[in-house]
């Protein structure tokens, strides 16, 4: 069969993994800006710089930070940087939220996307002034180097451990907003976050912890890229116009679409790529304005 | 409450709003309103449409625009309090349009509202006074009937320990014998010793229930009516209702 076809079994495989991993990405990253949408209706165009930030702070933590602080021994390795990282990202997402993207919520989701977009172009501006645009290498770590024999192809340890990790990120947040107490109020809050807060719940501490969230995911998914794609400023902005049509086909604000949508686009794109390999780079904005078309809200949205 | 005078009542207060103005962005809505509930009574807050009732009541949770004057609720002043500090004094609200979330399940949404005082209703014993919540404990907040949403709607505050009532419309859009029975909790409650406020238009539903009415007509209150004096004051309440 893959003879008639004219591709290689290695071929295709290997294109289905890296397919899997770009969506491993794009859920992750399609994620946090659904849930960011969903609590504070603001169209978060920084998502892109704050993964860049991610992967750069990991770096950062890798090579620079020893030499820093005076002691060129320390470094923080990627286990740590993989919890330090988002933390960071996140706190300087709280920040964002608390001084800027606070004063923008009664207003058009346009004044926010403009704001976030300001802000993305500002940080990556920054970046591109300190490390210029040629990439930085983050080496992967020891016991993640090499690849597991599968029989019908090799599966680079990193990259299993990539898919297993956002897998595993994602699930675990889809768990916590749709079963738990705390999702309760989030997705409530969601619907109608006044009556949330005449119930006593205090909601401007929710948006700003969701949103500290939502961008704690995209440091975590800039992290996992770091060792895999090529570290620099412009990391970001290439995968988010992805990303943000990922969000387009499954619906604004819904969780396990962006989930979905994201992983199932990923394989879309590596299958395109070994049957049509010219058309890899636009399949999924073909498949964005076929939604758009046929269902505006988006495959798992709700129509307003 | 017999020996009530309209004006000040006996009793100890649980709730004072004293010279209320209230806005909705630039249209000033409530033009100094005053009244007062005391612990235990049931109080209505009538007038036609557009009147300002359902404002008073999201007034006094902060959910208007900007407001001025005082209200105070166990003696505490609360109009410059943020919203969710305001319901942790006891408040329950049950929101004109019931506010059932449709993404959650009747049981999450029964949850939902956090504990604001010690005291509240268990599950089991709301589960007794409203059985068909039971029955539809998974169905999504979505799928329930008007009636089940009006009865969850009220359940959720009664679980939180609220003592003091915010009703509004509760009786509208539902049949007869659902009205009866809201009728029916409502006499149990306050036998409980809560404190209600209803906004009611039904006012043939209202009138047996309270203790005192009041008129509210361009955001201001134009008429105190006690339970003994409703049947001397009946056709001034036709006027200001045009019932």
């Amino acid at each position: 069969m893959f003879e008639l076809l004219g591709i290689t079994p290695q071929a295709l495989y290997s294109q289905l993994l890296v397919g899997l991993i770009n969506g491993s990405f794009y859920a992750l990253l399609s994620l946090g800006l659904a849930v960011i949408f969903g609590m504070l209706n603001i169209i978060n165009f920084t998502h892109g710089a704050q993964y860049m930030l991610g992967a750069f702070l990991a770096w950062i933590g890798l090579t620079q930070l020893g030499p820093w602080l005076g002691s060129p021994d320390f470094s923080l390795n990627y286990w740590a940087a993989l919890i330090v990282v988002p933390l960071l990202v996140g706190a300087l997402g709280i920040v964002i939220e608390r001084t800027m993207l606070r004063h923008l919520y009664k207003l058009d989701h346009l004044y926010g996307l403009l704001l976030t977009f300001g802000i993305a172009l500002i940080i990556e501006g920054l970046f591109r002034q300190w490390h210029g645009s040629s990439g930085k290498s983050y080496d992967i770590p020891e016991v993640l180097r090499g690849a597991i024999n599968l029989g019908f192809m090799y599966l680079p340890k990193y990259r299993a451990w990539v898919i297993v990790a956002s897998l595993t990120v994602c699930f675990a947040t889809w768990f916590v907003i749709e079963r738990t107490k705390l999702g309760s109020y989030l997705r409530a809050g969601t619907e109608n976050p006044r009556l949330v807060q005449a119930f006593g719940i205090n909601v401007p501490l929710m948006i700003t912890l969701t949103y500290g969230f939502g961008v704690a995911l995209a440091g975590f998914a800039g992290v996992l890229a770091a060792p895999i794609f090529t570290v620099s400023p412009q990391m970001g902005a290439d995968l988010i116009i992805v990303v943000f049509a990922v969000v387009v086909i499954g619906g604004m604000g819904s969780i396990l679409g962006s989930i979905v949508t994201g992983l199932a686009l990923g394989l879309v794109e590596g299958l395109t790529k070994v049957f049509y390999p010219e058309a890899s780079a636009v399949v999924v904005f073909v498949i964005m304005s076929i939604v758009l078309l046929v269902r505006p809200a988006g495959l798992f949205g709700r129509e307003k | 409450m017999s020996a009530a005078n309209s004006n000040s009542p006996a009793g100890v207060e649980m709730l004072r709003v004293t010279g209320l103005h209230a806005f909705y962005g630039e249209s000033h809505i409530l033009h100094g309103l005053d009244f007062v509930v005391n612990r235990g009574e049931v109080v209505t807050l009538l007038g036609r449409n557009g009147a300002g009732r359902t404002t008073t009541l999201r007034a006094m949770l902060g959910l208007t625009g900007k407001r001025s004057g005082s209200i105070m609720v166990n003696g505490r002043e609360t109009i410059a309090m943020p919203t969710h500090d305001i319901a942790h004094l006891g408040i329950g609200y049950c929101p004109e349009e019931r506010g059932i979330f449709a993404s959650l399940t009747a049981e999450e949404n029964l949850l939902l509202p956090p504990q604001v005082a010690s005291g509240g209703m268990s599950i089991e014993e709301i589960y007794t006074m409203f059985p068909n919540l039971q029955e539809r404990r998974a169905s999504p907040g979505m799928r329930l009937s008007g009636g089940e949403q009006q009865m969850l709607a009220i359940a959720r505050i009664l679980r939180t320990g609220a003592k003091l009532l915010l009703l509004d419309e509760i009786s509208e859009g539902l049949a007869p014998v659902i009205v009866q029975t809201l009728g029916r909790m409502v006499r149990q409650l306050k036998q409980r010793g809560y404190t209600i406020i209803m906004v009611e238009q039904n006012f043939r539903f209202a009138a047996p229930l309270a203790d005192r009415h009041y008129v509210i007509e361009h955001g201001r209150i134009v008429e105190t009516v006690p339970m003994n004096e409703l049947q001397g004051k009946m056709d001034r309440l036709h006027e200001l209702l045009g019932v």
